[in-house]
C-alpha cells in the first residue's frame, strides 16, 4: 500500500519539475519562432540600410540602428572603466569590512535591483534640467555679454544713444552674425510686439536672460547613454568584484612577498587572472542595458529623425523604443505590423549577440578552472 | 685548486656591475613609484566619483520628491469637494488592434458621449463643472464591457472622499495621495494612487503565481532530475529568455498572449492584469530559476548522500532533505522575483492596458507604478506638483526595491549560515 502511495507521490515528485521545464521551453520556443517566422521575411537589406518614411510604417529602421549602436558604445564607454576601476578599488584597497565599504557595497548592490525607470527619473530631474540647464545658463550668459559689448561699439545701434528700437538691434545681429545670434534674433520678437518706440540695453539683456538657449537642457543622447550608464554601473561593479574575488589570496600573497607592489599585483596578476570574469561581467551588463527601454523613454529618444544624430546633444532614434512606439501608437496597425516583427528581429539580434558572447566566454573559463 | 692565480675578470665583473646596476635599479624605483602613486589617485579618484553618483542617485530622488513630504501647506484648497465620487472605469481597448491605449486619451475622446444621468452631481459651490467624476462615470456607462466589470466597481468602496480641490500649482501632500483617482490633468488635478496600487499588486500577484512554481520546480529538475548533459543545455537556453528585452516581452504579450488569453476566457478587454501577469511572469521565471537552481546546488552533497543512504528515493531526498535544506536561497530569489516584477516598466506600460479600475477582477485594465511614471514622466513640467508626486513614486519604488533587497540579504545571510554551520 505504502509501495504503490509513495510510487504515485514519486510520479508526480518527478513529473512535475519535468513538466514545469517543458512549459517553460515551449514558451521560449514560442517566443523565437514568433518573431522568427513573422520577422525575418520582413527583413531586408533595404530595410537595415534606409530610414523610415511616412510616419513610420514604410521604409527603414537605420537610424534607429545607428542610434543604439551609438547609445551603447558611449554607455559602455563610460561604464565599464568607472566600474572596473571601483571595484577594483573596493576588492584591493578599501578595508574590507570596515562600515564604508560596506555601506558601498550594500548601496551598489541595492541600485542593482532599483527598477530602470527610477534611472529615467534621475536622468530627466539631475542630467536635463539640473546639468544641462546650468550649462545653458552659462553659454548663453557668455554669449549675452559677448552681445552687450558689440551693441556698444561703433556702428552699433546702441553706439550713440542709449535706447534702440527692437527693429535695429536685430538688423544688427542679424548683419553681424546671423546664426550665431540666431536664438537672441527670435527672442527678440515678442519683445518687438510689446515695445512702444526703443528699448535699453538693459531692457533687451533681461529679456534675452529669461531664454537660454536650449542645447544641453533637453533631452540629448549624451544624457541617455550617461543615465544608462549610471544603471549599468551598479551591475559591472558587482560582477567585476566577483571576478576578482576568485583570484585565490594565496596568489596575491604570492606576489607581493616576491617584491610587487600593490598596483603590480593588481596589473599582472589580479586582472589577468579574472580578465575573462570581468568581460563576461561587462557584456552581460552592457547587454542588459542595450535593451533597456524605460530609463531613454525621457532622456533622449525620438520616434522618428530624418537625420543622424552628429552631436552629443543631439537626440536619437532607438530600436527599443522604435518597438515600443510601433506597438502602442501606430494608427495603421496592419501596415506597422511587418515593421514592428522586423525591428523586434534587429533588437534580439544585437542583444543576444552579446549575450551569446558573455556566455561563450564564461563557458571558456569553466573549461578552464577544470582543466 | 690548480689554479692559484684566479683570473681577475670574474673577481672584477661583480664589482664593475654593482654601481651601474644600483644605480638603474635607483632609478626605475622612482619612476615606477611616481607612476604608481599616479595610478593610484586615479583609481581613488574615479572610485569616489562613481561612489558619489551611487549615492547621489538616492540623494536626488528623494530630494525631488521631498516637497511632498515637507512641503508647506499653503494650497490654493478652494472648497472641500463633497461629492460622491464613483470608482473610476477603464476604457478597454476596444479596437481590434489591441494596442495599449492611454487612459487620459481616451477620456478625451469619449468625453462627449456620456454624461448619464447616474453620475453624482458635484458640489456646484465653486460653479466648476464636475469634469472629473463626470467623464469617468460618464464612461462607466458609455463603454459598457461585460457585466462583471460594472458588478466588480460597485463592490469596490465609493465613499465619499473629502478630496480637496487641487490647482496646478498647489502643493500636493502625502495625505492628498491615499485616494481612489488618479487625474493629474484634468483642470483640478487628483492624485490618488489606491488604483495605482491596485493595479501593481494585482500584476505582480499573478506575474508571481505563475513565475515562482514554474521557476522553482524546473530549476529542481535541473539541478536533481536531469542527466548531466541535459543540464548543460537546458539552463543556458532558461537563461535565454533573461536575455529578452522587457519591450520584446512586452510586445509579445500584447501580440499574441493577448490573443490567446482572450480565446481561452472570452474576456472583452483584451489588455488586462492577467496579460500583464503573464508578462511580468516570463521576464521574472528567469530569475527565479537561476538562483533557485543555484541555492540547490549549494546544498552539500552530504545531505543528499546521508538521505540516499538512510533508505530515501532521489526525489525523496529532493523534496524532504534538500529543498527544506536550499529555503533560504529560494526565498531570496522569490524576493528578487518580486522586486523585478513590481518595477518593470516596459511590459506595464504594454501589455497592461493602462486603465484605472479598483477591483480584484483579473480581466480589467490596470496601471503600475512603474507604468505611470514611465507614461507622464514626457508631459510633466519640472518642478510642478505632478512632477514631485511621480518622484514621490519613485521613491516609493526605490523603497520597495530596497526592503526585498534588505531582507533576500540578510535573511538569507543569516539563515543560510545557521543552517549549515548546524549541519557541519
Amino acid at each position: 500500500m505504502i509501495d504503490k502511495r509513495q510510487s504515485i507521490l514519486g510520479f508526480f515528485a518527478t513529473g512535475l519539475p519535468l513538466l514545469a521545464t517543458i512549459i517553460i521551453f515551449l514558451m521560449i520556443g514560442l517566443i523565437v519562432a514568433e518573431f522568427a517566422v513573422i520577422g525575418i521575411p520582413n527583413l531586408s537589406w533595404k530595410f537595415i540600410t534606409e530610414f523610415p518614411r511616412e510616419m513610420n510604417t514604410q521604409g527603414g529602421i537605420f537610424p534607429a540602428i545607428y542610434g543604439t549602436f551609438l547609445l551603447v558604445i558611449i554607455m559602455t564607454v563610460v561604464a565599464v572603466p568607472i566600474g572596473t576601476i571601483t571595484a577594483i578599488y573596493l576588492t584591493e584597497y578599501a578595508r574590507q569590512n570596515s562600515l564604508f565599504a560596506r555601506t558601498i557595497r550594500f548601496a551598489v548592490n541595492t541600485l542593482a535591483g532599483v527598477p530602470s525607470i527610477v534611472f529615467g527619473l534621475f536622468g530627466v530631474g539631475f542630467f536635463i534640467q539640473t546639468i544641462g540647464a546650468s550649462i545653458d545658463e552659462s553659454r548663453w550668459e557668455s554669449k549675452l555679454e559677448t552681445m552687450q559689448h558689440a551693441l556698444v561699439e561703433p556702428g552699433a545701434p546702441f553706439s550713440k544713444s542709449a535706447t534702440a528700437p527692437v527693429g535695429d538691434i536685430r538688423k544688427f545681429l542679424t548683419r553681424d552674425d546671423e546664426i550665431f545670434w540666431q536664438e537672441a534674433i527670435r527672442d527678440l520678437e515678442p519683445m518687438e510686439a510689446s515695445a512702444s518706440s526703443a528699448v535699453t540695453i538693459g531692457a533687451v539683456v533681461t529679456h534675452l536672460r529669461k531664454k537660454p538657449e536650449l542645447k544641453w537642457g533637453k533631452p540629448a543622447i549624451i544624457w541617455a547613454a550617461l543615465t544608462l550608464a549610471l544603471l549599468t554601473l551598479p551591475v559591472i561593479i558587482v560582477s567585476v568584484e566577483e571576478a576578482l574575488r576568485t583570484v585565490p589570496r594565496d596568489v596575491r600573497e604570492a606576489s607581493l612577498a616576491l617584491g610587487a607592489t600593490k598596483l603590480e599585483t593588481i596589473r599582472k596578476v589580479v586582472v589577468p587572472n579574472s580578465i575573462t570574469g570581468i568581460l563576461t561581467g561587462s557584456i552581460l551588463a552592457v547587454s542588459r542595458g542595450a535593451g533597456e527601454v524605460a530609463p531613454i523613454l525621457f532622456t533622449g529618444v525620438l520616434v522618428s529623425m530624418q537625420e543622424l544624430p552628429t552631436a552629443l546633444s543631439d537626440q536619437f532614434m532607438h530600436l527599443g523604443y522604435h518597438l515600443y512606439i510601433l506597438a502602442t501608437q501606430s494608427t495603421d496597425v496592419e501596415a506597422a505590423k511587418p515593421l514592428q516583427y522586423a525591428t523586434t528581429v534587429v533588437l534580439l539580434v544585437l542583444t543576444f549577440g552579446l549575450n551569446i558572447t558573455a556566455i561563450v566566454l564564461r563557458s571558456r573559463i569553466r573549461k578552464r578552472q577544470f582543466s | 685548486m690548480s689554479d692559484v692565480n684566479a683570473p681577475p675578470e670574474p673577481a672584477q665583473q661583480p664589482i664593475d656591475v654593482q654601481p651601474a646596476h644600483d644605480a638603474k635599479r635607483s632609478l626605475t624605483r622612482k619612476q615606477r613609484r611616481i607612476g604608481e602613486r599616479l595610478a593610484e589617485l586615479t583609481i581613488f579618484a574615479v572610485a569616489t566619483i562613481s561612489i558619489i553618483a551611487i549615492f547621489l542617485i538616492f540623494l536626488f530622488v528623494f530630494r525631488e520628491a521631498s516637497p511632498i513630504f515637507f512641503g508647506s501647506d499653503d494650497t490654493a484648497i478652494v472648497e472641500r469637494d463633497t461629492a460622491t465620487v464613483e470608482t473610476p472605469s477603464t476604457v478597454p481597448a476596444t479596437d481590434s488592434s489591441g494596442s495599449g491605449d492611454d487612459s487620459t486619451a481616451n477620456l478625451t475622446s469619449t468625453a462627449s458621449d456620456s454624461r448619464s444621468g447616474e453620475m453624482e452631481v458635484y458640489n456646484a459651490e465653486s460653479g466648476d463643472e464636475p469634469i472629473v467624476g463626470g467623464e469617468i462615470a460618464g464612461l462607466d456607462t458609455a463603454q459598457s464591457p461585460p457585466a462583471a466589470d460594472a458588478g466588480s466597481e460597485t463592490g469596490a468602496p465609493a465613499d465619499a472622499t473629502d478630496y480637496p480641490i487641487l490647482t496646478h500649482d498647489s502643493q500636493v501632500r502625502v495625505s492628498h495621495l491615499w485616494y481612489e483617482i488618479w487625474q493629474p490633468n484634468s483642470e483640478h488635478p487628483r492624485y490618488g494612487i489606491i488604483p495605482i496600487v491596485m493595479g501593481t499588486l494585482k500584476t505582480t500577484l499573478i506575474a508571481l503565481l505563475i513565475a515562482t512554481p514554474l521557476g522553482i520546480f524546473a530549476a529542481i529538475y535541473t539541478a536533481f532530475f536531469a542527466p548531466h548533459w541535459v543540464r548543460e543545455y537546458l539552463k543556458p537556453v532558461i537563461e535565454l529568455l533573461a536575455a529578452f528585452p522587457s519591450v520584446v516581452v512586452g510586445f509579445f504579450c500584447l501580440m499574441t498572449v493577448a490573443s490567446i488569453v482572450q480565446s481561452v476566457f472570452g474576456n472583452e478587454v483584451r489588455l488586462n492584469a492577467l496579460v500583464g501577469g503573464i508578462g511580468l511572469a516570463i521576464a521574472v521565471v528567469p530569475i527565479i530559476y537561476t538562483l533557485t537552481d543555484d541555492a540547490l546546488r549549494a546544498v552539500p552533497r552530504s545531505l543528499r548522500e546521508a538521505a540516499l543512504a538512510l533508505g530515501a528515493s532521489e526525489w525523496q531526498a529532493a523534496y524532504q532533505v534538500l529543498l527544506p535544506a536550499a529555503t533560504p536561497g529560494i526565498v531570496a530569489a522569490v524576493l528578487l522575483g518580486l522586486g523585478r516584477a513590481f518595477g518593470e516598466t516596459m511590459i506595464a506600460l504594454m501589455a497592461t492596458g493602462n486603465g484605472q479600475v479598483i477591483s480584484w477582477d483579473f480581466f480589467v485594465s490596470v496601471r503600475t507604478f512603474a507604468a505611470t511614471i514611465g507614461a507622464e514622466m514626457g508631459e510633466v513640467v519640472t518642478g510642478s506638483p505632478h512632477y514631485q508626486v511621480l518622484f514621490f513614486l519613485g521613491v516609493l519604488l526605490f523603497l520597495f526595491s530596497f526592503i526585498v533587497n534588505f531582507v533576500a540579504e540578510f535573511y538569507v545571510k543569516q539563515r543560510l549560515v545557521k543552517k549549515f554551520r548546524g549541519t557541519e
